[in-house]
């Protein structure tokens, strides 16, 4: 089964093929990976990534579960420490707090409290993301509340070869990884994805060199940030992009190379920008780097607010490529 | 529901179960041997923290009787000494977590006292927060069903974890697929201070099972046999494929809830209450009974337990406490493992108080 089998392989495929692809062959090469989530069998997720699954694998392996999150996580947990491969999936972000408990109280202390002893190499996979007119419980950008807690790794891929290659990665991790996939990123493009390519955690992915000013980003601000590289060469002004891809583990020393190297830097998330992921970066970046700079860090970021359904006001509050470009244009006469 | 402690305890029908009692009988002098030597470190102020299974102590070894070891999962929480000690832990482990040890091979003394944990007897990683591990279980017990073993897996918990939604959420998912899992409460009727009537509207948590897809079976807690018996069916009944089950047993909570716990809010005729069903003299009445104990053997038993346990935490008080530069490692997969756990893990999974009994497995 393919689910790009519509599709010459030539043209790629989209980041939601691309969850569904990695799904199949880990599924395919080791019988311990499991799925477990509402919806995922028979209708083939809500946003369809795993559908054919069920019909390949069975329902067993491909668990119908009860719109349960604290369970479904927990039961993931517990399966995971009994030697399999748990993925467990989350119809939205937004929905992942009933199961905070299970990943941040227990699958991420699990082997720390046992002192090795135990481990938890389970993916809780979310939906997440703003800017689908999704209101306020289908819009969220969560990840800090991961990236707080130790024990975890947190992903967010940006394209369709990272998404597969670090969803891969996830689930042979021997920890439990946090995965998201913006859902504005789903059907945005297509890319070829090689089958097997596995995409080490941990290591950030240079998107575009520039010269005069890097953004560090993740998620759909990638693409954003290719908008408004583009909008802003016609200025004259090149932009470096830097897609971290994860966040936990951070790569530090992909940030430092570009900062150095460009001695201006955008720090750009969807996330509010209190206590945002961004703020780690802009404090790493104060630290360690202060004398490579040539200007003030600037983040943007979603407005501290919820996200609204209405269309305009929903744009008022999270980043686009306009607000970047003019963030980017008053930081580079700095 | 009537009382269950006026009941008389169940008889031993065969030479297995008589042996067993016996048994059951030696573990639990040695875990109140134990938790008297806790209490002295406590008050000593060498031990900081000190949670008691006075009362529990029966029901949990005798469940501990009932299944496989070192082959069933087993999801404990922060009350199951006794339990430990069943499962062939020893006090000397036991001491080390207490009192902050390096060689505690569960959590190297990075958890609280009692939060056991043993990969190689498939123990899961206790954890304070209650209810956490009923979930865990039931991933097991699905673990199980994938993997095409006869694992069951067993979940400990108290009637104050019944509250939680976790737990809702484990029995149903449970009850869906028919998962090999048993749900083992240990009921004393009152949570810290809560009691009963206002932690559930239903006299028994067993009622709960039918609306949840599985038998719910109610039994007195200080009868061995009865408790043995009836856990004995639940694990039998998940490893034949029949599904989960809960056992509800009522247990007296002799002690406070831990030794931060002043037990004010207990009337003395309520503490009284508890006391008068403490399941110790129950069993050496019964062994009596049965010709199980001769007259004065008790007392060197109890000599042999107490200088058991005072020996071990001795020896665990002389042991060094870890390097604090530790206190990162095994934050994520890679690190080698703790020594202890390694030795262990070579051992295998040694010898319990059960293994030689001819008991139907």
């Amino acid at each position: 089964m393919s689910v790009s089998q519509d599709r010459p392989a030539a043209e790629g495929i989209t980041l939601l093929q691309a969850v569904t692809e990695a799904l199949q062959e880990e599924m395919a090469r080791d019988p311990r990976v499991v799925l477990l989530g509402q919806d995922i069998g028979r209708k083939g997720g809500v946003f369809k990534t795993t559908v054919g699954l069920q019909e390949q694998f069975g329902p067993l392996r491909v668990l119908d579960t009860p719109i349960a999150e604290d369970v479904i996580a927990g039961a993931a947990v517990g399966a995971a420490m009994m030697g399999l491969r748990p993925v467990a999936e989350f119809q939205f972000a937004d929905y992942i707090f009933p199961a905070l408990d299970q990943i941040v109280s227990q699958a991420a202390t699990v082997r720390w409290r046992s002192v090795g002893g135990w481990g938890v190499p389970a993916v809780f996979r979310a939906p997440c993301g703003a800017g689908v007119r999704g209101g306020v419980y289908h819009s969220q950008s969560v990840e800090a509340f991961f990236c707080h807690t130790p024990g975890l790794k947190v992903v967010v891929p940006a394209t369709p070869r990272d998404a597969k290659g670090l969803l891969k990665a996830a689930i042979r991790d021997d920890d439990p990884v946090v995965f998201f996939e913006h859902k504005k990123s789903y059907r945005r493009y297509r890319e070829i994805a090689p089958a097997d390519e596995v995409i080490p955690l941990g290591v950030a992915r240079l998107d575009r060199e520039g010269r005069d000013l890097s953004i560090v980003t993740y998620g759909v601000g990638v693409h954003h940030a290719r908008e408004a590289a583009d909008l802003l060469a016609s200025d004259g002004i090149s932009v470096e992009i830097l897609d971290l891809r994860t966040l936990i583990p951070l790569d530090h020393e992909a940030i430092a190379r570009t900062v150095q190297k460009t001695n201006k830097v955008l720090i750009l998330h969807e996330a509010n920008k209190t206590m945002g992921f961004g703020a780690e970066i802009a404090a790493f970046i104060g630290e360690e780097l202060f004398m490579d700079l040539d200007g003030p860090i600037v983040r943007v970021a979603a407005d501290d607010c919820h996200l609204p359904y209405n269309g305009p006001e929903e744009d008022a509050i999270i980043p686009s490529p306009a607000k970047v470009a003019d963030a980017v244009r008053r930081l580079a006469a700095f | 529901m009537t009382s269950l402690d006026t009941e008389k305890p169940a008889a031993p029908v065969n030479a297995a179960e008589r042996a067993l009692l016996r048994r059951i009988y030696e573990v639990l002098l040695l875990s109140r041997a134990v938790e008297e030597r806790f209490w002295v470190l406590s008050r000593q102020g060498v031990a900081s923290f000190v949670l008691t299974p006075r009362g529990h102590d029966v029901a949990q070894i005798a469940s501990a009787a009932a299944i496989r070891r070192g082959h069933d999962s087993v999801w404990p929480y922060y009350r199951d000494m006794a339990l430990a000690l069943a499962l062939g832990l020893t006090p000397f482990e036991l001491f080390a977590g207490s009192l902050g040890r390096d060689c505690d091979p569960h959590s190297g003394s990075r958890q609280l006292t009692l939060h056991i944990s043993s990969p190689r007897l498939r123990i899961g990683s206790v954890s304070s927060e209650i209810a956490a591990h009923l979930p865990h279980a039931v991933g097991a017990a699905y673990a199980s069903r994938v993997l095409g073993d006869d694992r069951v897996a067993v979940a400990w918990f108290g009637d104050g974890a019944s509250s939680e939604g976790a737990t809702h959420e484990a029995m149903n998912l449970a009850g869906i697929h028919q998962l090999p899992v048993v749900f083992f409460c240990e009921n004393n009727d009152i949570a810290i201070s809560v009691p009963h009537h206002l932690q559930m509207p239903i006299a028994s948590l067993a009622e709960r099972g039918p609306a949840y897809g599985m038998p719910g079976v109610r039994v007195d807690g200080t009868d061995a046999l009865a408790v043995y018996r009836a856990t004995r069916t639940a694990v039998a009944r998940a490893r034949a494929g029949l599904g989960p089950s809960i056992v509800d047993a009522h247990v007296p909570r002799i002690t406070s809830h831990s030794s931060q716990d002043d037990d004010q809010y207990r009337t003395p005729q309520e503490k009284a209450a508890a006391e008068a069903r403490d399941p110790l003299p129950k069993l050496r009445a019964e062994l009596l009974e049965f010709g199980l104990l001769a007259p004065g053997e008790e007392a060197q038993l109890q000599q042999a337990a107490r200088a058991r346990a005072l020996e071990e935490a001795d020896r665990a008080l002389a042991s060094p406490e870890p390097a604090p530069a530790r206190a990162r490692r095994w934050l994520y997969a890679g690190d080698p493992p703790h020594p202890e756990l390694a030795r262990l893990e070579a051992e295998g999974i040694g010898v319990g108080p059960f293994d030689d009994l001819d008991l139907p497995s």
